[in-house]
């Protein structure tokens, strides 16, 4: 069990460590987009690579960031009902549902995705447009975005099957402190204090 | 056995259900159960193995959906823009400006929430502004507390239908449309709305004056030294402005410019005409404004200008909308960062939250492809047409009970599990007996916003209830008790919102010229650039396949035409 946990927690690492990276890929993205529309205008000028670029690296966040996503429990949920249900009945769903649901998914998945990455990385296939990229880097991230959640799911599942045994704290319960909206609710309330001092003092 | 695979569509939803319900995350329980189903075919002899081998191209297809793109830049626009103060700015000025008069804070708030709207595409953002800093000062000079709340948590809500909003780019991307189109369809029902909403607290404040009380005179900041309120003078300003952006217009416009590009551009040289003004007179010192003109020209032309970066260059052609999120993004970085507001941390938080969104998003998007291939693959879609095609009354009975199960369904699954599960199963029927998709996805669009407004599960009402007093407390200026806000006032105070909303919902139903008026437009984007915002998610394959296969791979997908594909029904629906 000692040995899982560790597992467990190699996992969740690599999952920050990812996620601290990909994050920046929308800034990236957002300046690569924002500059073609404008070069395109002012100059006349624009290159099916960099068209390209940005749906790659939209793919390269949404997936590689899944896992990261999956850690922080920000996956979307119908909680209507399990949220009245006891903790101990929540932790056995989840355990089924990574079993049952989320590992084959995602392992299928691998497994369909994996020949049709090597298609492209054998053939060297590129793009079909002219000054395009070459097409297996992107299809490469398919594989390797359901591989984290693979391994996502298997650190969820130890933590799942530690608290059931009575070994670990609840999985489900909030990360790390505030949410944004708390956080950002916090900061408005001090903003708008401090305005209405400033417009007290200056009514004075 | 027979009786069995004749009747999986149905089956295979009833699962679908169920596995929701558990509460798993939605993504993995559709990708599951379009899996689970798709095993038992090939159990059953109904499809064979390379039946799934179809889904790497379906998730490559997402990934090189541009579209999506749209998803996190409009929401990282909106997340800096929360945080740049703008909100507290416009809020506090116009609360000042209408507040003098009867319903005036109310009025505001609606004016501003329809400002807010135009420029992000995320509800939490003006909800929790509104809450923290109107709803205060309305509980202070004596509100009602259900309209106060009420009107805060239905104006944070318009951000859902007035472009660029996020639930119009996944409709449009769901239904293989234009989100151009979806943009220029939903904006008159848009401000249309937030003029009810006025309308509605007028009649309010005329019916009991006691609901919605003027500011008192000593809670008036902006006072001239001879004591005069300065409106003249911003009246003034306003009508020179006006003149002027009508006259300027007139020299870049030609006669046949489409209405939404005259207003679009109207709008900003009137911005930048009162902003020059204004400017000059600061800077020269010259005093022909009155503070409140001055003020009001300040905090205005920062949202105008990014209104005009994001929906001004979609409506005339100059980037695709797209292009335009991330402009908008850009201008909001930009503006954060000469307001002193943006932050090491602030900005990576945004880049967080922005991140996780796109990805469970897109991901809810992967696991109900894996699902409708499945489905249809059963024959699911012939099952769905045979539901509706039973209906009495046609096209109008189909929009009705479409409408009813949108609103019920709402109470308990949000906008994204609705547009990837349901909008692609009714997409293809409401296609196939000639209704126009923009017109039913605006549609869709307006009955989906009141799932923010739902009680008990609204974002809306929880963001509100999240910034709202819990306890008791004194205000700091007048120095009396002011009672918490229930969370029944809240929920209280959303219900005639809703009913207003759903008068909308009729009202696009019965008069589809609120929509339509986008054909006559063009599609304000040059042929060049077409193959960018391709929205055909579903215009090949899915309807396509026929239980025989689906591997025909979907081809590059940046190649086919914007969304087209769909038009012919040959095509759709081989």
């Amino acid at each position: 069990m000692k040995f899982l946990f560790t597992l467990s927690r190699m996992i969740d690492a690599l999952m920050m460590v990812i996620g601290r990276v990909v994050i920046w890929l929308t800034l990236v993205v957002v300046l690569i987009s924002a500059s073609n529309a404008v070069i395109r205008k002012i100059f006349h000028y624009s290159s099916n690579g960099w068209l390209e670029i940005q749906w790659y690296l939209f793919g390269a966040i949404f997936l590689l960031a899944a896992g990261y996503t999956f850690l922080k429990n920000e996956h979307v949920r119908v909680d209507i009902i399990s949220q009245r249900l006891s903790k101990r009945t929540q932790i056995i769903i989840e355990t089924i549902g990574v079993l049952f649901f989320m590992l084959p998914a995602c392992l299928l998945l691998i497994y369909l995705s994996w020949p049709f990455f090597m298609l492209a990385f054998e053939t060297n296939e590129q793009s079909s447009n002219a000054g395009g990229l070459v097409r297996w880097p992107v299809k490469l991230l398919i594989p390797i975005g359901f591989t984290l959640l693979v391994l996502a799911g298997i650190s969820h599942l130890i933590k799942c099957v530690g608290f059931l045994t009575g070994t670990g704290p609840d999985p489900l319960a909030p990360m790390g402190g505030k949410t944004a909206e708390e956080l950002l609710a916090e900061e408005i309330a001090a903003e708008a204090d401090l305005k209405r001092q400033q417009t007290l003092q200056a009514g004075n | 056995m027979e009786f069995l695979i004749q009747n999986m569509p149905p089956i295979m939803f009833l699962t679908l259900i169920c596995f929701l319900l558990l509460g798993f995350p939605v993504a993995f329980s559709l990708a599951a159960n379009g899996i689970l189903y798709a095993l038992l075919g090939i159990a059953f002899g109904e499809f064979t193995f390379p039946f799934l081998q179809a889904l790497p191209d379906r998730v490559f297809g997402i990934v090189q959906n541009d579209s999506l793109l749209a998803v996190p830049f409009f929401t990282l626009m909106g997340l800096i823009l929360e945080r740049s103060g703008m909100a507290e700015d416009l809020l506090e000025t116009i609360g000042q400006l209408f507040g003098p008069i009867r319903g005036g804070l109310a009025i505001a708030v609606v004016f501003v929430g329809a400002m807010l709207a135009a420029t992000t595409g995320v509800v939490s953002a003006s909800v929790i502004s509104m809450g923290l800093i109107s709803l205060p000062i309305m509980l202070r000079y004596g509100y009602d507390r259900k309209l106060a709340t009420g009107v805060i948590a239905a104006s944070g809500t318009l951000s859902q239908i007035i472009p660029p909003s996020l639930v119009l780019i996944i409709l449009a991307d769901q239904l293989g449309r234009s989100i151009g189109d979806m943009y220029r369809g939903a904006m008159i029902p848009g401000f249309i709305l937030a003029g009810t909403y006025i309308l509605y607290v007028v009649i309010a404040s005329l019916i009991k004056p006691s609901y919605a009380p003027a500011l008192p005179p000593e809670a008036r900041i902006y006072r001239e030294s001879n004591g005069s309120n300065g409106l003249p003078s911003l009246a003034v300003l306003v009508v020179v402005a006006s003149v002027g952006a009508w006259l300027l217009g007139k020299v870049f416009l030609s006669e046949k410019s489409a209405a939404d590009e005259t207003i679009v551009l109207n709008l900003l040289l009137w911005g930048v005409i009162a902003f020059v003004i204004a400017g000059l007179n600061r800077v020269l010192r010259l005093k022909m404004l009155s503070q409140i003109a001055e003020r009001v020209v300040f905090v205005m032309v920062p949202p105008l200008f990014l209104i005009f970066l994001v929906l001004g260059t979609i409506f005339i052609g100059v980037a695709t909308p797209t292009e335009g999120g991330a402009m908008g993004a850009v201008g909001a970085i930009i503006m954060a960062l000469i307001r002193g507001r943006l932050t090491m941390s602030l900005l990576k938080q945004a880049m967080d939250t922005t991140t996780k969104l796109t990805s469970f998003v897109v991901f809810i998007l992967v696991g109900s492809t894996i699902f409708t291939l499945t489905f249809t693959g059963f024959g699911g879609q012939h099952w769905v047409e045979g539901l509706f095609a039973s209906l009495p009354g046609g096209e109008v009975g189909f929009l009705i009970v479409v409408s009813v199960a949108t609103f019920f369904l709402a109470f308990f699954l949000d906008f994204f599990e609705l547009a990837f599960i349901i909008v692609p199963l009714l997409g293809p029927v409401a296609d196939k007996m000639g209704i126009d998709l923009i017109w039913f996805g605006v549609l869709l669009a307006v009955n989906m916003q009141t799932s923010f407004m739902h009680p008990p599960f609204g974002f809306a009402l929880f963001y509100l209830r999240s910034v709202a007093p819990k306890e008791d407390y004194i205000d700091r200026v007048t120095g009396k008790k002011v009672k918490r806000v229930t969370t029944g006032e809240i929920y209280k105070g959303s219900i005639p919102f809703i009913v207003i909303q759903l008068c909308m919902v009729a009202a696009v139903m019965a008069f589809p010229s609120l929509v339509m008026h986008y054909k006559g437009t063009g599609t304000g984007i040059d042929p060049s650039q077409v193959t960018f915002d391709t929205g055909a998610s579903y215009g090949t394959d899915p309807y396509g396949s026929d239980g025989s296969g689906g591997q025909g791979g979907k081809g590059d997908k940046s190649e086919q035409g914007s969304g087209d594909a769909y038009d012919d029904p040959a095509n759709a629906f081989k």
